[in-house]
């Protein structure tokens, strides 16, 4: 029922999009129509999918560091509240400052290779994943915590057996808009400088003019994100088994 | 009365406002007995048995004594059922073992075993999400009996159940705590005298011991035993009074 529902939506919005062109009659070097694109793709394939492996490891390497950090800062926090007053401001400002503002900087500090990029994705990660599990934790009940506590249970075994697992929804929450985020750090880093990945190529055809790479190019990153979101998705409607997935 | 398991002399507790909840309070919970603590919303009763669970939150005066001193770490069930929706049945029910390090497979077939007394085989291995409002109460009152504590805390813990859930979860609970000093809070009058050996009725402000019933038979008594006949009246008076 899924596939046929997504089959269904692909194919609506690729009618819409090439209605749209017949209609408006706008020139193929502004938008050009689904069939161009889909020529591209299949002659500009191979390259593309080369180009995919450095964008895919970029956003997958970003995802993991920055989940690993965004936990371990909000595991800090909850286990000390010193840390935690020091730690507030920089998660806080992690997220004001914009990350197009920094994808200079960090090039200029990592390099133009996939190190940079990382570290976009990570700083883009890093905050929905650090707030929504820090939520989650101080939102533990606190009768469960009475129990535990009457249970005679030590303050690590509360964290590790209630605490931890009452956040995992949260978490959850957190790590799936950091997932639908990711791609942004990757392909604004490899806008910044770059010499390989989708970013770098869709600068590359723009040069040329090449609309209908640049389409090709983006319509292979949105494939790419959906698949990384719903296989993140599916992780962890298996590892958190308790949550209803049915709702309203 | 049999000699007291929990003595609790002079006790003197203000709200932060500083109004006092309790002044000079003092009261006896009868060793291996039920002792159902009845009274109005409001008036403390929680407080009091949050209190002799040792919980922290609490500026008090007086003295709260348990006899033997080594009884004092206690078992705790309140009215939410507080089960780890991502724990099985039998998981919830060893929750205490696990949390202290010390599961044993002895421990997980006194676990089974104690699972089939209450009446939820067939179960071990189900999430709570999969149980029913009783079923979840009941597990509740396992994982509480499992402790294996000489003294049993229980803060309403059916008030949420339908009525004849209720009762069944009654008679249940007086069957598999008999022998292990209880402490039961409730506002529920009927329960009170379904499942007390003794009743200590609070009301007022701040809250003082407004009278004590001592049964003759043993719970669970049902709505046509004489003694429950006896008091009913009496006790809803009381009750009322401190309404008004």
């Amino acid at each position: 029922m899924a596939a046929l529902r997504l089959f269904l939506l692909t194919l609506g919005l690729l009618v819409l999009w090439q209605l749209l062109v017949l209609i408006t009659q706008v020139p193929a070097y502004i938008l050009p129509g689904p069939l161009p694109v889909a020529q591209a793709l299949a002659e500009h394939g191979g390259v593309l999918f080369k180009h995919l492996r450095t964008t895919a490891f970029e956003i997958i390497a970003g995802l993991l560091i920055g989940t690993l950090l965004g936990a371990s800062c909000a595991l800090t926090m909850i286990i000390s509240p010193m840390l935690k007053r020091w730690m507030q401001p920089v998660l806080v400002i992690s997220q004001a400052i914009p990350v197009f503002a920094l994808a200079p900087i960090l090039v200029l500090w990592f390099g133009y290779g996939m190190a940079s990029k990382i570290a976009m994705a990570v700083l883009i990660i890093f905050f929905p994943v650090a707030a929504s599990f820090y939520q989650g934790m101080r939102r533990t009940n606190p009768d469960l915590l009475e129990l535990a506590r009457i249970m005679g249970a030590s303050r690590f075994t509360i964290l590790r057996y209630i605490v931890i697992p009452s956040a995992l929804p949260a978490f959850a929450s957190g790590l799936r808009v950091a997932a639908a985020v990711a791609p942004i750090g990757a392909i604004v880093g490899e806008w910044v400088g770059s010499s390989s990945g989708l970013g770098f190529y869709m600068l590359h055809a723009n040069a040329r003019m090449q609309v209908d790479v640049m389409f090709a190019a983006l319509a292979v990153l949105s494939v790419t994100a959906l698949l990384i979101y719903f296989a993140i998705d599916f992780l962890l409607d298996r590892i958190i088994y308790w949550e209803p997935t049915k709702g309203i | 009365m049999t000699a007291p398991a929990i003595q609790i002399t002079d006790l003197t507790l203000r709200y932060d406002s500083g109004a006092p909840l309790f002044e000079n309070l003092s009261l006896d919970i009868g060793a291996g007995q039920t002792t159902c603590i009845l009274g109005p919303s409001g008036c403390g009763k929680s407080t009091l048995l949050r209190l002799i669970s040792g919980s922290t939150g609490f500026t008090w005066s007086g003295a709260v004594e348990f006899n033997p001193p080594e009884s004092s770490t206690v078992a705790w069930m309140g009215q939410d059922d507080l089960l780890l929706p991502w724990l099985s049945l039998r998981d919830n029910v060893l929750l205490g073992a696990k949390l202290r390090g010390e599961l044993t497979d002895s421990l997980r077939r006194q676990a089974d075993e104690l699972i089939v007394r209450g009446r939820l085989a067939g179960f071990e291995d189900s999430l709570p999400s999969s149980l029913s409002g009783g079923m979840r109460q009941r597990s509740a009152l396992l994982r509480t009996l499992m402790e294996g504590r000489s003294l049993l805390l229980m803060d309403e813990p059916f008030s949420a159940l339908d009525a004849l859930t209720r009762i069944r979860l009654q008679d249940l609970s007086a069957e598999l705590t008999r022998g292990t000093t209880t402490l039961l809070v409730t506002h529920d009058a009927a329960e009170a005298l379904r499942m007390a050996h003794r009743i200590i009725i609070l009301g007022g402000t701040p809250a003082e011991v407004k009278a004590t019933i001592d049964f003759r038979t043993q719970p669970p008594r049902g709505p046509e035993s004489e003694e429950v006949l006896e008091h009913y009246s009496s006790l809803l008076g009381l009750l009322l009074e401190d309404h008004h």
